[in-house]
């Protein structure tokens, strides 16, 4: 078929940041077909320069509020690791524990707000209170919950406060953790039930399209990885986290204030689907069992099913949640004051599982414990080169739509990866001369 | 706000946002309780975090973000013109914030930096705040703006009134909750003189005041100063903290 078709979907809404899709089609010929990422760039290098270790989370918090606590994660990690400071079994649960509220507030957000308005065929989900006002006011209370979480450990959900190199600078209280946990069983777990009903009632609004990619994510013997693990690829398997940028290979191009990423192939996907490709079987029975009332398949090559790897999430943070303050409990919270006293001073690298994806932070201080070099790998600058991939093969395959169709298919495939790309310009990892 | 009948004219109000890690504008969603009352209230006509729709005129704008490239000083003017209360949102938007601290390089070494050869390939400006280039209504500070005072404004300007916004320092909240000092832990804390309304979050989370709702009026140097030698302190490790948030402003090249 011979048509001519050119998309320009400018600003792209129900996204987090700015971003135009293009694609433009001449006698039926694919000419051009991507995301471009129009985002202004706000130059952290420049910012951390010099900066004392007790502030680099505090301004690489800012690079994204939506992914503030991920931030806040790798790039403690990378600092404890640069100065050498060890961090308690304490800490470690307390910072799990955030990022399951982290994940499941993001994950809500997203499946509700962002993605759920194109499965109930509506704009925005505030159109859908007149007509399913359960569902929006569940949504808003699953997403107090998890910012609850945050509130109580963190002091705040948004940039949070107590989360500091070697520690916290204040401890939840035994009650506060209490409170939270009876919230998590009696409001989170029927919650979580119901949006998986909800969910599964829309299924059939989920576009069938698939392309295999390599899936990267962290991986951990006992766990499913949030919080550390070793990189994991579905085509080369496990490595190292110093061999972080072999597994990323930023390069430049010319449509976006954001790198691109490869690996084994020409993109790789990272983010829930990934996750779930490559640690399903850490996860709990049950929460395997919601995954099949999702029609969610252990190896799943549909990119739109994202989303639905989310609310397995959703389900499994709830759940890991209870067990992580159950055995805080048990051990009862000891008044530790964070571990500041650097042993080395060199280079670090801190690498966690933010929602969206694998994120990595490494820095090297100086002797004073200021910043050298600093360099930052976005989990949505690695989707984008697969996103584009992805549009490359949807295009062609629903060219015979109307041109709202194919549209509204690749908004939705731009959606359901729920890119950050306020987080992926915010930080373009160039190191200083020097660094 | 308890009435659930639907106001035939509801007032229309719009977020926009700038250069911004739509931190403040997350922060609105999550106003979770608040939200379906709120939305009985107004008319949300442009949100392009979490809606579709667009539009011409609006009753109430709200600003996140710092002003960094021509594009965002085009688009404050178009908004401005079509605005009738403006409000900016957060540390970016009413005194530069983070992001204002690339301002203290030369332009040219901060693209270098970061893009190199192609320095010339995006534009950009040293980022500043919304009051630089259009007159801005209220002012809602934080870095994240505060939830209860986000709520306060727009109760306020709702039902017609003007707003009222704090202009005393951090430390008066801060010992009000009878933390302890951080001073006395060694610690720059830059309460004594930030502008509160914050109810000294950080401190009485145990972590200092990075000084993000920006300087207030009438800062009170020689106390500052006797603070920090007290402590052993010295005036480079204030300046210094208070160039993360406070980079746009010149004053604090010499809040001491
Ligand atoms: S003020 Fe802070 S939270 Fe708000 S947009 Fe700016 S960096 Fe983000
Ligand atoms: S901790 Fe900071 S805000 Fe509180 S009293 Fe001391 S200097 Fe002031
Ligand atoms: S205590 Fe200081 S840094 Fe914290 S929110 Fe208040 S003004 Fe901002
Ligand atoms: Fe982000």
């Amino acid at each position: 078929m011979s048509r001519t078709l050119d998309l320009n979907i400018k600003h792209l809404t129900r996204v987090e940041g700015h971003g135009n899709i293009v694609v433009n089609i001449k006698d039926g010929r694919l000419e051009r077909c991507e995301l471009e990422i129009v985002e202004a760039p706000r130059f952290f290098e420049a910012m951390l320069k010099g900066r004392s270790f007790h502030e680099t989370a505090i301004i690489t918090s800012r690079i994204c509020g939506i992914c503030s606590l991920g931030h806040q994660i790798a790039s403690l990690k990378a600092t404890e690791e640069a100065l050498g400071l060890e961090v308690s079994e304490q800490t470690v649960l307390l910072r799990k524990l955030l990022i399951d509220g982290a994940t499941l507030q993001s994950n809500i957000l997203h499946i509700y707000f962002l993605a759920a308005p194109d499965f109930f065929g509506t704009t925005d989900a505030f159109k859908l209170i007149p007509t399913n006002k359960d569902v929006v006011l569940r949504a808003l209370r699953m997403k107090r919950l998890a910012n609850d979480i945050g509130d109580i450990v963190s002091g705040r959900a948004v940039h949070p406060i107590t989360p500091v190199p070697g520690g916290f600078t204040k401890l939840p209280d035994e009650s506060e953790l209490r409170a939270i946990r009876r919230r998590l069983v009696e409001e989170g777990l029927p919650d979580v039930e119901a949006t998986v009903d909800t969910i599964a009632s829309v299924l059939n609004s989920v576009p069938g399209f698939t392309r295999e990619t390599e899936y990267i994510s962290l991986s951990h013997p006992d766990e499913y990885a949030l919080y550390d693990g070793d990189i994991f690829s579905s085509d080369t398997g496990a490595a190292d986290v110093n061999n972080y940028r072999e597994m990323t290979n930023e390069f430049v191009v010319p449509h976006s204030t954001s790198k691109h990423c490869k690996h084994a192939r020409e993109s790789y996907m990272v983010g829930a689907l990934a996750r779930w490709n490559n640690n399903h079987a850490r996860l709990s029975e049950s929460a395997l069992r919601v995954a099949q009332r999702l029609n969610l398949e252990p190896r799943c090559y549909n990119p739109y099913m994202n989303t639905v790897a989310q609310v397995v999430e959703c389900y499994h943070c709830i759940e890991d949640s209870i067990a992580i303050i159950d055995s805080l409990l048990e051990r009862g919270i000891r008044n530790e004051k964070p571990n500041q006293t650097p042993t080395r001073f060199g280079r670090g690298i801190g690498a966690t599982e933010v929602p969206r994806g694998i994120l990595y932070h490494e820095y090297e201080y100086d002797r004073r414990g200021n910043i050298v070099s600093a360099n930052c790998i976005i989990p949505t600058g690695q989707n984008l080169a697969n996103i584009d991939h992805d549009m490359k093969k949807l295009v062609p395959e629903i060219i015979d739509q109307p041109k709202e169709i194919i549209a509204k298919q690749l908004e939705m495939l731009v959606r359901a990866y729920d890119p950050c790309i306020s987080c992926s310009v915010h930080i373009l990892n160039v190191e200083f001369i020097g660094g | 706000m308890k009435s659930d009948q639907i106001k035939p004219n509801k007032p229309k109000i719009a977020f926009f946002d700038f250069t911004s890690c739509e931190g403040c504008q997350l922060n609105k969603l999550n106003l979770e309780n608040e939200l379906p009352d709120i939305l009985r209230h107004v008319e949300l006509v442009e949100f392009r975090e979490a809606m579709d729709d667009k539009a011409d005129y609006y009753d109430i704008a709200f600003i996140e973000g710092s002003l960094s490239t021509p594009s965002c000083i085009n688009r404050i003017h178009d908004i401005r013109r079509r605005s009738n209360i403006l409000v900016a949102l957060g540390a970016c938007a009413t005194i530069g914030g983070i992001n204002s601290m690339k301002n203290l390089q030369p332009i040219e070494t901060v693209r270098e930096t970061v893009y190199g050869e192609e320095k010339y390939r995006f534009p950009t400006l040293p980022a500043i705040p919304v009051s630089a280039v259009v007159k801005v209504d209220y002012e809602i500070r934080g870095c994240p703006m505060s939830i209860p005072e986000f709520l306060r404004v727009l109760k306020a300007l709702l039902m017609g009134k003007a707003p009222n916004l704090p202009d005393s320092a951090v430390c008066v909240e801060c010992k009000l909750r009878e933390n302890e000092c951080l001073y006395d832990r060694g610690i720059v804390c830059l309460g004594p003189v930030t502008v509160g309304g914050c109810e000294a979050i950080c401190p009485s989370f145990g972590q200092f005041c990075t000084g993000c709702r920006g300087l207030v009026p009438n800062p009170n140097k020689d106390a500052m100063l006797d603070i920090l030698t007290q402590h052993g302190l010295s005036l480079e490790d204030a300046q210094k903290r208070f160039l993360l948030f406070n980079s746009y402003n010149i004053e604090s090249k010499s809040i001491t």
